[in-house]
C-alpha cells in the first residue's frame, strides 16, 4: 500500500475545492455546459444515457480495506448500493447527482482516492499488474514506478489537453497482466545487461475503430531517464497529433503516420534536451516513495498446513482452490482471485455490503489489502495457505467464491447500451446468457482458459479485439447485431483477432459462442492445448466451417 | 476582452495592427507571425516594442532568431481544448530563454491559469471579466505541483528529498 504524504493530501484536497467551485459556477450558469464538459470530464464525470456516471481511479489496482469501505460508502449514499469495476482498474458509479459530487469526492479524499483524469483528453489511471509486488519473479515492485507515473501525470501543466485520452500501464514480470501492449505508452520493467534496472518502453497500442499492437521505441531507457523520456513522448505527441478527427487523434495513429523509426527518431531528438533536467530521477526520490508503501510481515509457514489438507477433501472447496488460488512470492502465502463474474450477473458489479464485508474478510486474511485487475476481479494478495478453507467460506456467504476465473464465464463487458450513450448494442444481458448457458463448472473446467470479451460499440471498452473469444456490438438498420472474432490475446503474445464469419443477430451470439466452443473440443489435439493455441495452430478457416456450416 | 498582466487586471499598450494596415509611427504594437516574417527588418527597426502573434501549428524554428528583439509573444488557443501552446510557452522560456511578456490568447478561461502560469505564461487574453476579476483566487489554489517546469516551483518529488536531506542533517 502506497500512504499518501502531507503534499499528496494537500494536493488532493485543492481537487477537490477546485472541482467544487467548477461545480457550483456550473449549477449557477456562469460556465455553459460544452465549457463545464471539459472540467467534469477531467475529474471523471459522464453524462450517460439515464444520469451522471462517476469514474474513480484505483492506481496500479491497489486498495486497503479503509478505501474499499469508503468506496461502498459512496455507492450507498450518493448511488444505487453497487459499484462497476473497470477494465482499467477504476469503478463506477452510475447514477450519481452533479449537486453531490463535490461531497463524494470529499468523502474520497479523506481515504486517499482521487477521480483526477480518469476521462478527458490527457493521461488517465496508470495501471499495473494487479498482482504487483507478490507474484514470483519480479525485477522490481512495479506499483512503485506506477506510482511515480501517477504523480508526475497528475495535473501536468502540458499534457492536460492532449489531442486524446493517454493510457499508460507498468509490468514487472514476464507474464503481462497488465496488457501493456494495448496502451498508449506500455513499460515493461527489466534489467539491461549490466544488471541495471529501466524498462522497456512501447508506444502506440490501442483498440478502438483503429487497432494497433504496441510497437517497442526502446529496448532499455534507465530508471533514472524513465520521466524525461515519456515526458519526451508526450511533448512530440503533444505537438503533431491529429486534431481535425477525434478517431485518428491517439498517438497510435500518429505512430502508425510517421512510422516507428521516424517517430522514435523525433522522440529521441526532443529528449536529448531534456534528460538531464530535473525531470531525472535520481534513486533517493524513488526510495522516497518507495518507504511510502507498506509491505506485510509475512510468518513462517509451512507449504502445506493441516488445514489445506483437511479441506482438500471437499470437492467444492477443491474445485475453487484449484480455479482461484495462485502462487505467492512466499512459501506459505498464496494470491486468491475473487471472481466478479457469478451466473447471470452483470461482469464487475460489486454491491456496497459485498464491498463491506470484503473489507472485513481482507483484514482478517489479506492484511487489509485488496486488488483490482483488468478483467474485472479483484484479488486478496497475501492470503495465508492455512486461512484458505476459512476464506472460502467467508467468500461464498457473500457470493464472491465462483470458480470460474480464466474461464468461459469469466467474461470482460463493457456496460453498452443498458447505461452508455455511446452504445450501439447490449453487452452486459450477452454476458449474462453466457453465464448461464456455462454454469456447469465441470463443463467450464473441462473447456479450460478462455477470455470472452464483449464491446457494446467500436469503441472497444470491452477490449473484444483481444478476447481470445471477442464479441462487438454494431447497429444494423436499428437491430443489434454482433461480429465475432477469435484468436485475440491481451498479454506478452498480443494479438488481434480474427473475424470468424458474417455478424449474427442479438438471439444467436449465445448459439454461436457455444458452437465456438464445441470447435474447439473437437479440434484441440490434447485436453491441455487452450482455446487460444488451437485457433494459432490451425487458423481461422475449420472453425468458420463447423460454426457456419449450417447458418 | 480583460487583460491580466503581474496578476492584475491591466491596459494593453500593444496595438494590434491587423495584416495589410498601416503601421502607426510609434508605440507598441502586435503584428501576426506572417506579417512579422515578411517584413521582421522594417518592423524591428521601428522606434516602440514589437510582438509576435504566434500560431499554436508551427513549429518555433522561424521565432527563434528574433526572440531578443521581441518584447511579447502571444500564443494562441483556438479552443480551450487545443493545448498544444502549452509546449510552445514551455519551449520558449525554458529551452530558448525568452523573458518578455508570453501572452495566452484565445479560449483562455479561469480553470487554465494555473496550468498557464506552470508553462510560462504571464499575460493572459481572458474571454470573460469573471474569470479576469479572479484570477489572484485561481492562481493561489495549488500549493502543491507533481512536475517540475519552468516556473520556479519545486516538484513534490523535490520537495520530499530536500525535507529528507535537512532532516538527516539535524544532529
Amino acid at each position: 500500500m502506497y500512504a499518501y504524504d502531507e503534499l499528496d493530501r494537500t494536493l488532493l484536497h485543492e481537487r477537490v475545492s477546485e472541482f467544487r467551485d467548477q461545480v457550483k459556477r456550473r449549477l449557477s450558469g456562469e460556465l455553459t455546459e460544452d465549457e463545464f464538459k471539459m472540467l467534469r470530464l477531467q475529474n471523471g464525470v459522464y453524462l450517460q444515457l439515464h444520469a451522471y456516471m462517476f469514474r474513480v481511479a484505483i492506481p496500479y489496482g491497489t486498495l486497503s480495506s479503509q478505501q474499499l469501505r469508503a468506496l461502498a460508502k459512496v455507492a450507498r449514499r450518493y448511488d444505487r448500493g453497487y459499484g462497476h469495476f473497470t477494465t482499467r482498474q477504476n469503478i463506477q458509479y452510475n447514477w450519481i447527482k452533479l449537486s453531490e459530487l463535490p461531497d463524494a469526492l470529499a468523502d474520497l479524499a479523506e481515504v486517499g482516492i482521487h477521480a483526477m483524469q480518469t476521462s478527458g483528453n490527457n493521461t488517465r489511471n496508470v495501471t499495473s499488474d494487479q498482482w504487483a509486488g507478490v507474484a514470483p519473479g519480479e525485477v522490481d515492485d512495479p506499483r512503485i514506478w506506477s506510482e511515480l507515473l501517477r504523480q508526475y501525470t497528475t495535473l501536468h501543466p502540458e499534457f492536460s489537453f492532449l489531442p486524446r485520452k493517454f493510457k499508460i500501464a507498468i509490468t514487472a514480470s514476464a507474464h503481462d497482466r497488465a496488457a501493456i501492449k494495448i496502451h498508449d505508452i506500455g513499460l515493461r520493467l527489466h534489467k539491461n545487461e549490466a544488471g541495471e534496472l529501466g524498462f522497456e518502453v512501447l508506444v502506440g497500442g490501442g483498440l478502438g475503430r483503429t487497432p494497433f499492437i504496441a510497437k517497442t521505441i526502446k529496448q532499455f531507457v534507465h530508471r533514472r531517464d524513465i520521466l524525461s523520456y515519456v515526458e519526451a513522448i508526450m511533448r512530440v505527441y503533444n505537438q503533431y497529433g491529429r486534431r481535425d478527427n477525434i478517431y485518428k487523434a491517439r498517438i497510435k495513429i500518429l505512430v502508425h503516420e510517421l512510422g516507428i523509426d521516424k517517430f522514435a527518431g523525433e522522440v529521441e531528438e526532443e529528449w536529448r534536451h531534456i534528460r538531464d533536467s530535473a525531470l531525472a530521477v535520481e534513486d533517493a526520490a524513488i526510495d522516497e516513495i518507495r518507504a511510502r508503501f507498506t509491505y506485510p510481515t509475512y510468518e513462517k509457514q509451512p507449504h502445506m498446513p493441516d488445514e489445506l489438507k483437511q479441506a482438500a477433501h471437499d470437492p467444492l472447496f477443491e474445485r475453487w482452490r484449484r480455479n482461484s488460488v495462485f502462487t505467492h512470492k512466499v512459501q506459505g502465502y498464496s494470491i486468491v482471485t475473487i471472481s466478479l463474474k457469478p451466473v447471470g450477473a452483470p461482469p464487475g458489479d460489486a454491491t456496497a455490503d459485498q464491498m463491506d464485508v470484503l473489507a472485513d474478510i481482507a483484514e482478517r486474511y489479506s492484511f487489509g489489502e485488496i486488488r483490482v485487475g483488468h478483467e474485472q476481479n479483484l484479488a486478496l494478495p497475501h492470503v495465508a495457505k492455512r486461512d484458505l478453507p476459512a476464506l472460502w467460506k467467508a467468500l461464498d456467504r457473500i457470493g464472491l467464491a465462483t470458480p470460474n476465473v480464466n474461464l468461459v464465464s469469466d467474461i470482460i463487458a463493457c456496460p453498452g447500451l443498458d447505461y452508455c450513450a455511446l452504445a450501439n448494442a447490449r453487452s452486459i444481458p450477452i454476458a449474462q446468457e453466457l453465464t448461464r448457458r456455462f454454469a456447469n463448472h465441470d463443463t467450464a473446467d473441462l473447456i479450460g482458459r478462455l477470455h470472452i470479451n464483449i464491446s457494446g460499440c467500436i469503441n472497444a471498452c470491452g477490449h473484444h479485439h483481444v478476447g481470445h473469444i471477442g464479441i462487438l456490438g454494431v447497429e444494423k438498420n436499428g437491430e443489434e447485431f454482433y461480429q465475432i472474432t477469435i484468436g485475440g490475446r491481451a498479454d506478452e503474445q498480443a494479438e488481434m483477432g480474427t473475424l470468424i464469419g458474417p455478424a449474427v443477430p442479438y438471439a444467436e451470439v449465445a448459439d454461436v459462442v457455444e458452437d465456438i466452443v464445441e470447435a474447439y473440443l473437437a479440434l484441440r489435439d490434447s485436453g491441455e492445448e487452450l482455446f487460444v493455441d488451437t485457433v494459432k495452430r490451425l487458423g481461422v478457416e475449420p472453425f468458420r466451417e463447423r460454426v457456419y456450416a449450417t447458418r | 476582452m480583460p487583460l491580466v498582466k503581474g496578476g492584475h487586471i491591466a491596459n494593453d499598450i500593444f496595438f494590434h495592427v491587423a495584416d495589410g494596415a498601416e503601421l502607426p509611427d510609434d508605440g507598441a504594437v502586435l503584428v501576426s507571425a506572417a506579417r512579422f516574417l515578411e517584413s521582421s527588418e522594417t518592423l524591428l527597426r521601428r522606434e516602440g516594442k514589437i510582438g509576435v502573434i504566434w500560431p499554436n501549428n508551427r513549429g518555433l524554428d522561424d521565432l527563434v532568431p528574433h526572440l531578443d528583439r521581441l518584447a511579447l509573444v502571444a500564443l494562441v488557443f483556438p479552443s480551450f481544448r487545443d493545448g498544444r501552446a502549452y509546449t510552445q510557452a514551455r519551449l520558449l522560456r525554458e529551452r530558448h530563454g525568452f523573458v518578455g511578456e508570453l501572452r495566452a490568447t484565445g479560449q483562455v478561461l479561469r480553470d487554465q491559469f494555473v496550468f498557464m502560469l506552470r508553462a510560462g505564461f504571464d499575460a493572459f487574453d481572458v474571454r470573460k471579466q469573471s474569470d479576469a476579476e479572479a484570477f489572484g483566487e485561481a492562481a493561489r489554489r495549488y500549493s502543491v505541483f507533481y512536475q517540475p517546469t519552468g516556473d520556479g516551483h519545486l516538484s513534490a518529488l523535490h520537495r520530499r528529498n530536500e525535507s529528507h536531506a535537512s532532516e538527516s542533517a539535524k544532529p
